[in-house]
């Protein structure tokens, strides 16, 4: 016998037998605690997350606008971008003739590594054949990592 | 109401509280007139805020295009790397052959030529934004001197307010009142007399 069955029986049974002085029985919810109410879209994967970033920096007559739109967005997440994305926003950079901004994008994901110091080296080091390839140099190469 | 010393608006306006509006107070209408808040304004607020002089001496662009909030302005912001317009919009023949150059390979650019390009668009750096102020010495500085300042009235009050001290605090009353407080075996279990060696005569 499930303990649920029984307690319903009892309840039906304290009905039927009159004692009208108790006050209603609440019904015993029997719904499995297992399942909750969240919403039911697809989650997107990193590597889904990553291909679209670098697809959206990859468009070929991309212009100044969405660069920084996009640049702005990203940064304005919750993580430090991918390699392969600041690949694609450097090249970006290039397309439009604005060193500038690379350089300030590299300044910016060391900015977002916060207290994960190993995070821009790393990053560095993935980018350094396009930070050659390009000519652009790291805020440490320039000096204006320091005050 | 024949004999009521306020007319029949005054009551009313009273009844609602409008009675220290400018316009029913004379005194309150004189100061806080125009003429008296623009002075105050022009006169000690002016120095202490960033006016456009000032921000046109640092570079900043303050025609009144930039202080038109619906045109787009530069900022300096950690969380958005790249501003909507550049910092110097309005670029002499240098650096627009600066510019020019940048078209070109970036291998070709010299470091300072580099370091130009960024300032050209960036005001400041990452680590400047970062930068903390020493303003915290100000302000300590303030604290201090204010409390030093009250201290100082403090003392005045003491010294030049303050009367005698009655003569139940001098030397000679506490000690005979102390040992009549023995004496009488004032708090015995765990007060006063408590601490009376009664035997040694001495206290514990």
């Amino acid at each position: 016998f499930s303990p649920v069955g029984k307690m319903f029986r009892a309840v039906v049974r304290l009905s039927t037998s009159g004692v009208r002085s108790l006050a209603r029985i609440r019904p015993c919810y029997s719904a499995p605690l297992a399942s909750r109410c969240y919403s039911h879209a697809k989650v997107e994967t990193d590597e889904e997350f990553d291909a679209r970033w670098v697809t959206y920096f990859s468009k070929p007559d991309i212009d100044a606008w969405e660069l920084k739109k996009g640049m702005n967005t990203l940064i304005g997440y919750d993580l430090v971008p991918e390699a392969k994305i600041l690949d694609s926003a450097l090249r970006a950079c290039r397309r439009l003739n604005d060193l500038a901004s690379a350089i300030r994008i590299l300044e910016a994901v060391k900015d977002k590594s916060g207290p994960h110091k190993d995070i821009y080296p790393y990053l560095i080091q993935e980018l350094q054949p396009t930070l050659i390839e390009l000519g652009i140099s790291t805020p440490e190469d320039l000096g204006m990592d320091k005050l | 109401m024949i004999n009521c010393p306020y007319t029949p608006i005054e009551i009313a306006r009273r009844h609602i509280g409008q009675t220290e509006r400018a316009e029913y107070n004379p005194y309150l209408k004189m100061l806080t007139s125009r003429a008296l808040v623009r002075g105050l304004k022009s006169g000690f607020w002016r120095p202490l805020s960033s006016t456009s002089s000032v921000q046109a001496a640092h570079g900043k662009d303050m025609s009144p295009d930039v202080l038109d909030p619906s045109v787009q302005q530069y900022n300096n912001r950690l969380d958005t790397p790249l501003s909507d317009v550049p910092f110097v919009r309005n670029l002499n023949s240098e650096q627009r052959q600066l510019k020019e150059k940048e078209k070109g390979p970036w291998t070709k650019l010299t470091k300072e030529e580099k370091i130009a390009l960024y300032r050209l668009t960036h005001e400041l750096t990452y680590p400047e934004m970062r930068r903390g102020s020493s303003e915290w010495k100000t302000v300590l500085g303030g604290v201090f001197i204010f409390l030093g300042f009250s201290g100082m009235l403090v003392w005045w009050q003491r010294i030049f307010v303050f009367g005698e001290v009655p003569h139940t605090l001098s030397d000679e009353w506490v000690e005979k009142q102390t040992q009549r407080m023995i004496d009488m075996r004032i708090n015995p279990v765990g007060g006063f007399a408590y601490h009376w060696d009664y035997v040694k005569k001495q206290w514990k």
